[in-house]
């Protein structure tokens, strides 16, 4: 791997980073007036007592330096940011923003790459087989349904399950992550009781972006099956099993990891809605929880926490990315 | 000079011919552009039906379901569930266009900079774009409406915007990149055209159809990231709008209680709209790169 390629990306990610850090510096800085008490005073009036209202506002006070220039207040900001330190959460104060992600992290984690993953891996596969000339007819004309399934939002795909199969066939739990009082020893009974919650949430997310994958993995097939080596290698006598692997779904996988890379965030902006469908307790559902009770560190320590992991796991894919493709590093 | 002009004009007009006339043989795009019709006449014809101030809070009975004085039902919040669909339609198709249009505008112009001048300005928008499309566009929204609280729809379109230029931008660089290349743009810089009158009327007329794709594209990004807004319960509170109803009916547990009429139909409706919208683009993108046409 080259030393300018690895700069080029680790620079984006910075960019990336302090981009999102900066917009939300100058938003809350353009809105007239001081948020933190405008926010207080707007619970207050609406007969919520929030405890701790003084220690909030020092705490405030003290975070952003209010007192400071706006340039000192900036670099203070973006370097809390970066350490991870988003704020304390009004709410369940004094924990702060950090803690409570930590507490709700692995639910999203487990969901998310779990169903990413099969929707991937599945979708991509369904792709190049509906792509592949010696596919029946029957299997091809799945096309259109996959087509539906893509096009539909996630969580709105996540709506129809939970009734279908949760509200009317009564098969699944209507939302939580786990059943009452299964907590505890983590065996067996505990693993299946979190599948069976995880189930139709995670089925969603497959169905929608197994139509994603598998029509991204058509298109880039059908571009790769026209090239001149499929038709030495076919010529060669090799089995049709290998061409199919080895040749076509090889090559036609490079864009799929780029597309992978590119949709990370949309992915992840889905799955925060599907956790509000089903309850799951989450990012998602924290970020939800958050916006109905304005808590608003919580609110914009969660944003920051969604572009900082996508960021993240994009560059992760780009540095993964010259090992799948190896002309990437000549560049 | 003053040639030009005419040819340019006619290259546009003889785009948009061949789209036409090419229809028949693109059942996607008939299709998507069917089903949008579809939606664009309930939209102008459901207001003569029904009285759209039903929609307001507190108007009718509560909790009823469908009949026929009341034909999707009403929600706890007394509002006729009918009247709420057919008055918010136009709001998401408005939304979506205003992001739409605004959208592709930067998108294009954009990517016609970055691919003709190559260079500098290649890389800065380049980096822009990939930086935008990490960004979980989500999250700038959510960062944008909690701060301001309130946020009206045609705001909230002009934020979006911002947030759906990226992917147009990538796909008219791209081309812009192989156009640039061909023989009659030389033809144009021997006989002394400037640079901008090149770009403006020899490459962005053979744009057309990606500007299309990308305009569709930008439409169904900025409904996708409005909705995901209001299903979170920031949508315009004084506007009733699809998101909203969903987010009502989560709110007020519309699925434990087995009422469907209330969040069935606007999911309904987006369905349609984003499956439509799919179409539109696939036909689009067929149209471009015929090799897609292939067994479909």
């Amino acid at each position: 791997m080259s030393l300018g390629f690895l700069a080029g990306r680790i620079g984006l990610f910075l960019t990336v980073v302090l981009t999102a850090i900066t917009i939300n510096f100058i938003v809350a800085h353009a809105v007239p007036g001081d948020p933190i008490g405008g926010i207080l005073a707007q619970l207050g009036s609406r007969g919520e007592t929030v405890e701790n209202t003084a220690e909030i506002v020092a705490e405030y006070r003290a975070r952003f330096g209010l007192d400071e220039p706006i340039l000192v207040q900036y670099g203070k900001y973006v370097l809390n940011t970066l350490r991870f330190d988003l704020g304390t959460s009004i709410t369940y104060f004094p924990e702060s923003v950090t803690q409570a992600i930590g507490r709700a992290l692995p639910w999203t984690l487990g969901l998310l790459t779990v169903a990413t993953l099969i929707a991937f891996a599945l979708g991509s596969v369904l792709g190049a087989v509906l792509a592949w000339t010696g596919t029946p007819r029957l299997v091809k004309a799945f096309t259109p349904a996959l087509m539906i399934f893509s096009a539909i939002p996630y969580y709105l795909l996540a709506l129809i399950l939970l009734h279908v199969l949760g509200v009317w066939a009564k098969l699944f739990p209507l939302g939580g992550g786990r059943s009452l009082g299964v907590a505890g020893a983590f065996d067996l009974g505990m693993m299946l009781d979190l599948a069976y919650h995880a189930f139709l949430p995670g089925l969603s997310i497959v169905l929608a972006g197994l139509g994603f994958w598998a029509l991204a993995m058509r298109g880039a097939m059908i571009n790769v099956l026209d090239e001149d080596y499929l038709i030495l290698a076919e010529a060669k006598g090799l089995s049709p099993r290998r061409i199919f692997f080895a040749y076509g779904m090889r090559n036609a996988m490079l864009p799929q990891v780029t597309h992978l890379a590119l949709s990370l965030g949309t992915i992840a902006s889905g799955s925060v809605l599907v956790e509000v469908a089903f309850t799951y307790p989450g990012i998602g559902f924290l970020l939800y929880d958050a916006l109905r009770g304005s808590d608003y560190f919580m609110i914009q320590g969660i944003c920051m926490f969604l572009v900082l992991t996508v960021a993240l796991a994009v560059l992760v894919l780009d540095l993964l990315y010259p090992l799948i493709d190896p002309r990437i590093t000549r560049r | 000079m003053s040639s030009i002009a005419p040819v340019t004009r006619s290259n546009v007009s003889s785009s948009i011919l061949r789209a036409v006339s090419l229809l028949p043989q693109n059942p996607k795009l008939s299709m998507g552009l069917i089903l949008l019709g579809l939606l664009v006449a309930v939209a102008a014809i459901g207001p003569l039906l029904v009285d759209t101030r039903l929609a307001l809070p507190i108007s009718v009975r509560t909790n009823q379901p469908p009949s026929l004085k009341h034909w999707l039902g009403t929600d706890s919040g007394g509002r006729e569930l009918f009247a709420v669909l057919v008055s918010s339609m136009p709001q998401t198709l408005r939304l979506g266009l205003v992001a739409g249009l605004a959208g592709v505008f930067v998108g294009s112009l954009l990517g016609l900079l970055a691919g003709y001048f190559g260079g500098l300005v290649d890389k800065i928008i380049g980096t822009a774009t990939d930086v935008m499309l990490t960004i979980p566009p989500l999250a700038i929204l959510l960062i944008v409406a909690s701060s301001v609280r309130t946020i009206s729809i045609d705001v909230m379109a002009l934020i979006i915007a911002a947030l759906a230029w990226m992917h147009s931008a990538r796909a008219i660089r791209a081309q812009v990149l192989s156009l640039r290349e061909r023989p009659y743009v030389d033809i144009a810089r021997i006989s002394g055209m400037s640079n901008l009158r090149i770009a403006l009327f020899e490459v962005l007329p053979n744009l057309f159809p990606l500007i299309m794709s990308g305009f569709v594209g930008a439409v169904s990004a900025g409904i996708l990231a409005a909705l995901g807004l209001e299903v979170l319960g920031f949508g315009p509170q004084d506007t009733p709008t699809l998101g909203m109803t969903v987010y009502w009916a989560l709110l007020y547990g519309a699925f434990g209680r087995n009422m469907w009429w209330w969040w069935l139909p606007p999911i309904v409706v987006l369905a349609i709209l984003f499956v439509a919208l799919f179409l539109i683009s696939a036909g689009l993108d067929e149209a471009v790169n015929p090799r897609l046409r292939r067994d479909s």
